[in-house]
C-alpha cells in the first residue's frame, strides 16, 4: 500500500507530497516519473515526475498541480490515506553530462511552474556529476514557485527567478535569461522542463546557437510501459514514445505543435470531469 | 448410436443476444448452451480413431475423450478431461479460433462438407466450463476450489512469473503446481494482461478471468500488482538479490505497430490498444462513472482484419458510433479475425471494406481527424505469407468520412524487458530468443514464452508456451535442487 506520509499545499492549486513507496524510491534515477491512481475501480492513470526520493525512509515526493478530477481527489487525500496505485520508476533516466566518462561543462536548467519539481533531482545529479549547474525558473508570480530553496543549495548564486508580474527576481520569459546565456556563450547543453509552449520557446531560444537542449515531455499515458502508445511524439520525423523511449528528447526535433494539439484530445471531457469533482466537493 | 444417427443430429446453433439490441450494450454476445444443447452437440462426435481433432489442438486436448463424456451428460467428467492439457477452458473455449484448429480437422466437418457443421468442440467446452464455475460460485459463494498444494509438497524454490496474460497464468499455475512458491508480477492496477485490457468484456466477461486469477490465488501464488519488471526491479535483481531460483518472461507483444502513414499522430487516431484499453480496463464504458476519458467517435474506421481490430469496431458501435468501417486491405478469405467475430461484426452493423487500404489521415487546423484518405488494392501474386498479395491500384485515391482512426494492424515485442537485461538474446524482430524445448532463453534459469517469444498470436498458443516453460522451469529447479 502506497501510504501518503505528508502533505503540503503550496500554493493555492500546487501541493506536495510524500508517499510511500520504497521499491521504487530504491531504483529511481532523476528523470523518471510514476503513473498512479486515487481510486481503484473507477479511477484514471496520470503520470507525475517524481520531486525527491529517500531510499533509507522508502518514500518518494512529488509535486502536482490539480488541473483534472484526479489531481483534484489527489489534493483531497490527506496522510495516512493509501493511493490505489503507484507504477514506476517509468521512463529512461537522464544521460547525466560528466557521470559516464564525457567532460562536465556548464548546463542551464530550466523550470516552469512545477516543472521545477522534476527538475530538482537532474540537477542534483548533474551537479554532483561535476557540471556547473545554472538554474532558471520561473512561474506567473512568487507565490507559484516551488523548492526554491532546494533548488539554490544546489545552484548557489547562479539561480535566475523569473516572473511574469516581477514580484520575485526579474519580470519577464524564460527564454530571456536563457538567450542571454547562449549569447555569452558558455553553455554545453540546456535541460527544460515545464509546460509544453515554455518548453516549445526554450528550443527556439537556443536553436540559433547550436546548445544541445533537452526537454522533458509529461504527455497523456495510460500503462507507461509502452503498450498504448497514447503517448507518441514526433520527434525528427519519427513517431516515439514518451514512456518507454522517452520521456527526454532533443527538444530541437520534437515537433510541438503537434504534440500540444494531441495534449488537448481530451480537453472537453476532462473539463467536464473536472466540474463533476469539483462539485461533488462542494457538496461536502 | 450409429454413424447416420450421429449425423442426424441437427448442429447445435449458439443462442446469442439479438444483433441490434447487443450492439448497443456491453453484455457477452454468445450466451452459452444448455445442458441439453451441449449434450446433443456432443453426441455429435462420431469418436473416430484418428482423431483428427486433437492434431488441430495447440495443446492437443483429449477432445474426443472430453465430447464422450459431454454426450453422456458427465460434464464434471468431460472438464477433467479437458484440464489434463488446458488450463483455460471458459476462456479458449471463448476466443480461440476453433474454425481454424480442431474443428478444421473435424470429421464430421469432413463428411457434412462444411468446417461449419464440424462438432462445435469449443462451444462444449466453455458449457462444462462455465458449468463448473457457476458450481462452485453458487456452493462457496465465489470462485472455482483450487487445490491446494501440501504444504509438505513444497520445494522451497522460488519462482518469478513476469506478467499476468495467459502464458503467465498458465506458467505460474504448474509451477504452484510443483510446489514452488511463486509470485506473479503485473505492471497494471489488475491482472489478465490482455484478457482484461484488451478482449472486450462482450466477448470474454471479465468475471471470467477474475475467476483464473482467483483460482492462482487459491494455489497460492502470490500477486504483486503495480510492479513493472524491468523498472521496478530489474530481472536480473529479482534472481540475485531477491532470491527468484527462476523466472518466467511473459510480458506479452504490448508494443503496438502503426502504419507509418502521414497524419497518423492526429488527434483522433488511435492505437487498438489504447481505444480498447480506455474501454475495457479502464471502464470508459461504465454508466456509474469513470475518471478515464474516452473518446466518443462519431464515425470511426478501424484499420486491420484481426480479432483485435473485430473488438475495437464493436467496441465504437457500443460506445455510440453511428457508422463503423473496418478497413483491410486483402479480402475477407484472408482475414485473420475468427469467423465467429467477423460473422458478429456484420451483424452488427459494421461495414466491411475489403481490398482498401488507408492512405492518409486528414486532420484540420486543430489537428484534429476528419477524413481518411484510402487507396483501392487489387489481390496479386502469393506472399511469403502464402496469402495472395494486395497490390494498390494507381489513381483510387477516396475519402472515408471519419472523426476516427483506430489502428489494428499488430503489435511488435515490448523491449521494455530485454532492453534492462543485459544478455538476454533477442531475435531481429525483438523477440526472446528460447530452447523449443524447455523454453529457456540464454540467462540460465530464466524461461520466456507467448507473445514475447512467438509474436502476436493467440491466447492458446500462449497457454501451451506457458504449459511449457513450467515444465522447463520445473525440470530445471529438480536439477538445481539435486545438484545442491
Amino acid at each position: 500500500m502506497n501510504c501518503i506520509k505528508e502533505k503540503r499545499q503550496l500554493s493555492d492549486n500546487v501541493f506536495f507530497m510524500k508517499i510511500d513507496a520504497p521499491l521504487i524510491a530504491r531504483e529511481r534515477k532523476a528523470g523518471q516519473f510514476i503513473i498512479l491512481m486515487v481510486d481503484e475501480e473507477a479511477g484514471e492513470r496520470i503520470p507525475l515526475t517524481i520531486a525527491d526520493a529517500d531510499e533509507t525512509a522508502g518514500t518518494i515526493s512529488i509535486i502536482f498541480q490539480t488541473v483534472g478530477a484526479t489531481t483534484m481527489k489527489l489534493s483531497r487525500l490527506e496522510p495516512g490515506d493509501s493511493l490505489a496505485a503507484v507504477l514506476g520508476p517509468l521512463g529512461r533516466p537522464t544521460d547525466i553530462r560528466g557521470a559516464n566518462g564525457e567532460k562536465p561543462g556548464h548546463v542551464v536548467c530550466v523550470g516552469g511552474g512545477i516543472g521545477v519539481a522534476p527538475m530538482h533531482p537532474i540537477a542534483q545529479a548533474l551537479k554532483a556529476a561535476g557540471n556547473r549547474v545554472t538554474i532558471i525558473m520561473g512561474a506567473r508570480n512568487k507565490s507559484l514557485f516551488v523548492m526554491e530553496d532546494e533548488m539554490r543549495r544546489i545552484a548557489g548564486d547562479d539561480l535566475i527567478l523569473m516572473t511574469d508580474d516581477g514580484s520575485s527576481g526579474r519580470k519577464g520569459l524564460v527564454t530571456e535569461p536563457l538567450k542571454e546565456l547562449c549569447e555569452s556563450g558558455a553553455v554545453d547543453e540546456v535541460i527544460a522542463i515545464g509546460p509544453p509552449i515554455m518548453m516549445k520557446f526554450c528550443a527556439l531560444t537556443t536553436r540559433p546557437y547550436g546548445v544541445k537542449t533537452v526537454a522533458s515531455l509529461n504527455t497523456i499515458m495510460i500503462d507507461g510501459t509502452g503498450m498504448c502508445g497514447g503517448c507518441r511524439v514526433s520527434v525528427g520525423g519519427k513517431t516515439k514514445f514518451v514512456c518507454v523511449d522517452g520521456p527526454e528528447f532533443d527538444a530541437h526535433q520534437v515537433d510541438w505543435d503537434l504534440m500540444l494539439k494531441r495534449m488537448g484530445a481530451f480537453k472537453p471531457q476532462e473539463a467536464a470531469a473536472r466540474d463533476h469533482v469539483c462539485n461533488l466537493f462542494k457538496g461536502i | 448410436m450409429t454413424a447416420k444417427e450421429r449425423m442426424a443430429i441437427e448442429p447445435q446453433a449458439m443462442p446469442e443476444q439479438d444483433a441490434k439490441v447487443r450492439a448497443r450494450n456491453m453484455n457477452e454476445v454468445a450466451l452459452g448452451y444448455t445442458a441439453e444443447m451441449a449434450r446433443r452437440e456432443a453426441s455429435r462426435c462420431m469418436q473416430c480413431a484418428a482423431k483428427p481433432c486433437m492434431r488441430g489442438c495447440p495443446v492437443a486436448i483429449n477432445i474426443p475423450g472430453f465430447l464422450a463424456k459431454a454426450a453422456e451428460g458427465n460434464f464434471e467428467g468431460a472438464l477433467a478431461v479437458i484440464r489434463e492439457t488446458s488450463l483455460l477452458p471458459a476462456v479458449c473455449g471463448r476466443v480461440c479460433p476453433q474454425e481454424k484448429q480442431c474443428q478444421k480437422f473435424c470429421t464430421m466437418g469432413k463428411l457434412l462438407k462444411d468446417v461449419d457443421k464440424a462438432v462445435a468442440i469449443g462451444r462444449v467446452e466453455r458449457f462444462v466450463a462455465d458449468l463448473a464455475r457457476e458450481k462452485a460460485a453458487s456452493a462457496a459463494g465465489k470462485g472455482v476450489p483450487a487445490p491446494s498444494v501440501a504444504p509438505s509438497d513444497r520445494t522451497g524454490r522460488r519462482v518469478a512469473v513476469v506478467g499476468s496474460g495467459p502464458a503467465s497464468i498458465t506458467c505460474a499455475a504448474d509451477c504452484a503446481r510443483a510446489g514452488h512458491d511463486v509470485t506473479m508480477f503485473e505492471a497494471f492496477h489488475k491482472a489478465g494482461g490482455v484478457l482484461v485490457y484488451g478482449i472486450p468484456e462482450f466477448r470474454l466477461p471479465k468475471a471470467i478471468v477474475q475467476n483464473e486469477i482467483d483460482g492462482l490465488k487459491a494455489l497460492g501464488v502470490k500477486v504483486e500488482l503495480n510492479y513493472v519488471v524491468g523498472r521496478t526491479r530489474k530481472l536480473r535483481d529479482l534472481m540475485e538479490k531477491d532470491g527468484f531460483d527462476a523466472v518466467f518472461v511473459g510480458t506479452g507483444a504490448g508494443l503496438p505497430k502503426f502504419m507509418d502513414i502521414e497524419g497518423e499522430n492526429l488527434v483522433g487516431v488511435f492505437s487498438a490498444n489504447e481505444y480498447l484499453t480506455r474501454a475495457n480496463l479502464m471502464k470508459a464504458y461504465d454508466e456509474k462513472g469513470h475518471d478515464t476519458p474516452f473518446w466518443h467517435g462519431r464515425r470511426v474506421a478501424v484499420l486491420g482484419g484481426g480479432n483485435v481490430a473485430m473488438d475495437a469496431s464493436r467496441m465504437a458501435l457500443r460506445l455510440g458510433a453511428e457508422k463503423v468501417y473496418l478497413v483491410y486491405r486483402r479480402s475477407e478469405a484472408e482475414m485473420p479475425a475468427r469467423k465467429e467475430e467477423v460473422h458478429h461484426a456484420k451483424e452488427e452493423g459494421v461495414e466491411f471494406l475489403m481490398l482498401q487500404n488507408a492512405k492518409r489521415v486528414l486532420g484540420d487546423d486543430q489537428g484534429r481527424v476528419v477524413g481518411l484518405e484510402c487507396l483501392k488494392y487489387e489481390l496479386g501474386e502469393p506472399d511469403a505469407s502464402g496469402r495472395r498479395s494486395p497490390v494498390a491500384i494507381p489513381g483510387s485515391e477516396f475519402t472515408l468520412d471519419v472523426d476516427t482512426v483506430v489502428v489494428a494492424v499488430g503489435n511488435a515485442s515490448n523491449p521494455l524487458i530485454p532492453a534492462t537485461t543485459e544478455g538476454l538474446e533477442v531475435n531481429k524482430r525483438g523477440n526472446i530468443v528460447v530452447d523449443a524445448e524447455t523454453n529457456m532463453t540464454s540467462i540460465p534459469g530464466v524461461f520466456a514464452g507467448g507473445d514475447i517469444v512467438l509474436g502476436a498470436a493467440t491466447v492458446i498458443l500462449a497457454m501451451g508456451e506457458g504449459r511449457r516453460a513450467a515444465a522447463g522451469i520445473n525440470a530445471y529447479l529438480a536439477k538445481k535442487g539435486s545438484a545442491s
